[in-house]
């Protein structure tokens, strides 16, 4: 059963796997797409019509799903890379081992943001952004740049402790679990840690920056966390609404799979610690 | 509506350029409500504001869009009906339930106004250029 590791207790070559696999998916063409899907989702997710992968319901889904998705494509190239996850709760300054060469390289620098250090930096010219929104080519970051702090355990565990899992309208302006750990409303969890990252992460074409994988494996550490502290509730809604994806209906792009399918994530992964 | 409510811009070159540009916008279908001018402004029409201002050495503009209108081969999802424009390329943005504006460039944040949502991507832009919107 593979594991998904905080990424701050990764040895070296653990490291090394999950970054070479990574560049290895971009330099074959099968990297961007998953960038470009992202972005698709996050054009058209709104809160009035259709929404799959943000803002509703599946949001937790669907983005167990895309990482399922992302972890097995790295896999296909080397066996045993699982997603690490990114617990910002503990690592939570510029200066975190995530943040170093061996890893993901470090804050943007000079006047344009850019990221020059790493194995991302554009000049060591391996990670050039094709499907971007604007002319950039290089990866760009501003670490709390945007917004000082990062959620604490504090503000993790007030959003743990909310109930039910969503509730209608089922979008942005939603009370339940599901808004307060995507951050629209409450003491905003996911969309922080977007805005502290900045840059690409800011953007709708966020799997930009490799850290995307490892922010969302620690928010579907935390559903998983959320499930654990309650187990009498279930994902919502359990029948068909119009323009969500309810408990049993197939989440897009794939069709394949319900959120009922994705909610014991055991049979696909385990984490090192629970949270 | 104070349609013409203008602040003195001198009108270079460029500018006029962008004016063009903008005119063209509307033959090709975009049905604007309101103004076009590429001079400084500040309007509203159903509660909704205009702008067209120079913001850090960016020509931003923002216009409410009638129903149905766009240009073509660009939706605007979420009904939020509602354009902006950074030196005249089209700025993807949403309007949330609680009436507050994200856009592609700022996702995850939201903003009172388009104002601020197009400022706010200025700034993030640090003078790149916005690509042209791929749905």
């Amino acid at each position: 059963m593979a594991v998904r590791k905080n990424q701050a207790n990764l040895t070296a070559q653990e490291k090394r796997d999950f970054v070479n696999a990574i560049l290895t998916l971009k330099q074959q063409g099968g990297y961007d797409p998953f960038v470009t899907t992202h972005n698709q989702f996050i054009m058209s997710d709104t809160d009035t019509t259709e929404r799959t992968g943000h803002r509703s319901p599946s949001f937790l889904p669907w983005h167990r799903k895309f990482l399922i998705e992302f972890e097995k494509a790295l896999q296909a190239i080397t066996p045993t890379v699982t997603l690490p996850y990114w617990d910002w709760t503990t690592d939570r300054t510029p200066d975190a081992s995530l943040w170093g060469p061996d890893l993901l390289g470090g804050d943007g620098t000079g006047t344009d943001g850019q990221v020059a250090t790493g194995p991302f930096a554009y000049g060591a010219g391996n990670w050039t952004l094709t499907v971007r929104p604007d002319s950039r080519p290089y990866l760009v970051r501003t670490l709390a740049a945007d917004t000082p702090d990062l959620p604490t355990k504090a503000d993790v565990d007030t959003a743990l402790a909310v109930t039910p899992y969503d509730a209608a309208p089922w979008n942005s302006s939603s009370a339940g679990f599901r808004n307060n750990l995507e951050g629209w409303t409450g003491v905003n969890i996911h969309n922080r840690v977007h805005v502290w990252v900045g840059g690409a992460m800011g953007t709708g074409m966020s799997p930009n920056d490799p850290v995307f994988w490892l922010h969302h494996c620690m928010i579907d550490r935390l559903w998983a966390g959320w499930q654990s502290r309650h187990p009498d509730q279930g994902y919502l809604p359990a029948t068909a609404t119009q323009n969500l994806v309810s408990l049993n209906d197939t989440m897009k792009p794939w069709n394949t799979t319900a959120p009922a399918a994705l909610l014991d994530h055991t049979p696909f992964y385990t984490y090192d610690v629970a949270y | 509506m104070s349609k013409n409510k203008t602040t003195a811009t001198e009108l270079t070159r460029r500018r006029m350029l962008q004016g063009a540009a903008v005119a063209l916008t509307a033959t090709a279908g975009t049905a604007l409500l309101g103004l076009s001018r590429p001079t400084a402004t500040s309007a509203a029409v159903g509660g909704q504001e205009i702008f067209d201002e120079v913001f850090k050495g960016r020509r931003i503009q923002g216009m409410p869009m009638a129903d149905g209108s766009g240009m073509p081969g660009m939706q605007h999802p979420g009904g939020a009906n509602y354009m902006v424009l950074i030196d005249g390329q089209e700025l993807h943005v949403m309007r949330n339930a609680d009436g507050t504006w994200i856009s592609v460039i700022n996702h995850y944040q939201t903003f009172s106004t388009p104002r601020a949502l197009a400022r706010a991507a200025v700034n993030e832009l640090r003078g790149a250029t916005l690509a042209p919107i791929n749905v």
